[in-house]
C-alpha cells in the first residue's frame, strides 16, 4: 500500500513540475488531465472516493475540454519572458516555505486523535445512525441535512458563476444565440 | 469528427453507460459514495462528450440551451423550495423531519429525512449538469462565431 501512495505521489511532483516547465500550452493540458487522474487516484486511497469522483470528471474531464476550447481561441505556445523576476521568485519561496512549514504542525494521518475527529462534533457519527432513520452514508447525511444551509449556499454559488460565465462571455452576440435558439 | 468511426461507435456504446453511473450516483448517494455535486458533473461529462464527437449542433438538439438555462435555476429552486414546504408543513427551514408520513413504512418508503435529502441532492444535481453544460455551450460556441 505505501508503494502505491509514495509511487502516486512521486508522479503527482514530477507532472507538477513538468508543468510548470513546459511552454507548450497543449501538452501542458494534456499533463493537467493527467495530474487530475492521479489526483483522484490519491483521493481513493486517503478512502474519500466521492471526492475522486468530482476530480476525475470535473478536473480530468470538464476543465480540460474546457482549456481545450480556450486554446483554440488563443495561441498553443505561451510567451517566453526573457527577463528573470525577482521579485514574483521571492514572493513564491517564501510561500512555499511557509507551506511546508506548516505541514509540520500537521498531525499524523489516520490518527484516531486528529483534531478533525475530536474538534467538530464526532456526535454526527454516532447521531446520523438514529436521525437518518439507518441511512448509512454519514458523509450525505452532514451535507444534505445536518449542513444543508452550507451546500444551499454551495448550490447558489454554482449557479452564479454559470450566471457570471453567460453574462461575460455572451457579451455582444446575443442576436447570434437567438439564430441558434 | 465524421472521419473516426471507431471514436463515434465507441461514444455511443459509452454514452449510456456514463448517464447510467451518473443517475446511480445520485440516487444511491444515500448508501454509497456520491451525491448531487458528483451526479452532476458526471451527467454533464457525458452531454460534453457527445457535443465533441458528435457537433455542437447535435448535442443542442438533444439538450437545447433554452431549457439548460431554465433548469441551472430550477435546481436551486427545488432546493431553496425543499426548505419553503418544510416551513409550510410547519418545521423549520429545511428541517426534513416533518416530511415524515409514515406511508406504507414495511416496504421501506423513505422517511422524511431520507426524502428531504432525497429532494435536495435532486435539485444540486440539476443545477450542477446544467451549468456545466451551460458554460461548455458558451466556450463551444465562441469559436463558431468569430
Amino acid at each position: 500500500m505505501m508503494v502505491i501512495e509514495f509511487a502516486i505521489l512521486g508522479m503527482l511532483v514530477t507532472t507538477a513540475v513538468t508543468i510548470a516547465r513546459m511552454r507548450d500550452l497543449w501538452a501542458a493540458i494534456m499533463f493537467t488531465g493527467i495530474y487530475s487522474f492521479l489526483s483522484a487516484s490519491w483521493m481513493l486511497l486517503l478512502d474519500a472516493p466521492d471526492v475522486s469522483f468530482t476530480e476525475a470528471a470535473v478536473g480530468a474531464g470538464i476543465s480540460t475540454v474546457l482549456m481545450l476550447s480556450t486554446l483554440s481561441l488563443t495561441g498553443k505556445e505561451e510567451k517566453k519572458s526573457k527577463r528573470f523576476a525577482p521579485i514574483p521568485f521571492l514572493v513564491v519561496t517564501v510561500t512555499g516555505c511557509a507551506l511546508i512549514y506548516g505541514t509540520l504542525d500537521m498531525p499524523p494521518m489516520g490518527d484516531p486523535n486528529d483534531p478533525i475527529h475530536l474538534h467538530p462534533d464526532p456526535g454526527f457519527v454516532e447521531r446520523s445512525q438514529t436521525d437518518m432513520h439507518g441511512m448509512p452514508n454519514v458523509v450525505t447525511a452532514i451535507l444534505a441535512s445536518y449542513r444543508g444551509y452550507d451546500t444551499l449556499g454551495e448550490t447558489t454559488v454554482v449557479l452564479t458563476a454559470g450566471i457570471a460565465v453567460l453574462l461575460i462571455l455572451r457579451r455582444g452576440k446575443e442576436e447570434h444565440v437567438e439564430a441558434e435558439l | 469528427m465524421t472521419d473516426f468511426p471507431i471514436i463515434r461507435v465507441v461514444t455511443k456504446l459509452l454514452i449510456p453507460y456514463i448517464l447510467l453511473f451518473a443517475f446511480y450516483v445520485q440516487f444511491h448517494g444515500d448508501y454509497g459514495p456520491g451525491g448531487g455535486f458528483q451526479a452532476g458533473v458526471i451527467f454533464a461529462a457525458a452531454i460534453i462528450l457527445y457535443g465533441l464527437v458528435f457537433g455542437l449542433a447535435a448535442v443542442k438538439k438533444v439538450a437545447p440551451p433554452i431549457v439548460i438555462e431554465k433548469l441551472m435555476a430550477a435546481g436551486v429552486l427545488v432546493y431553496a423550495g425543499t426548505g419553503i414546504a418544510t416551513i409550510a408543513l410547519g418545521g423549520k427551514f429545511l428541517d426534513y423531519d416533518v416530511l415524515e408520513h409514515h406511508f406504507l413504512t414495511e416496504y421501506h418508503f423513505p422517511s422524511g429525512q431520507h426524502l428531504g435529502i432525497f429532494l435536495v441532492e435532486c435539485g444540486v444535481g440539476i443545477t450542477v449538469t446544467a451549468v456545466m453544460t451551460m458554460i461548455f455551450y458558451t466556450f463551444a460556441g465562441r469559436r463558431q462565431s468569430p
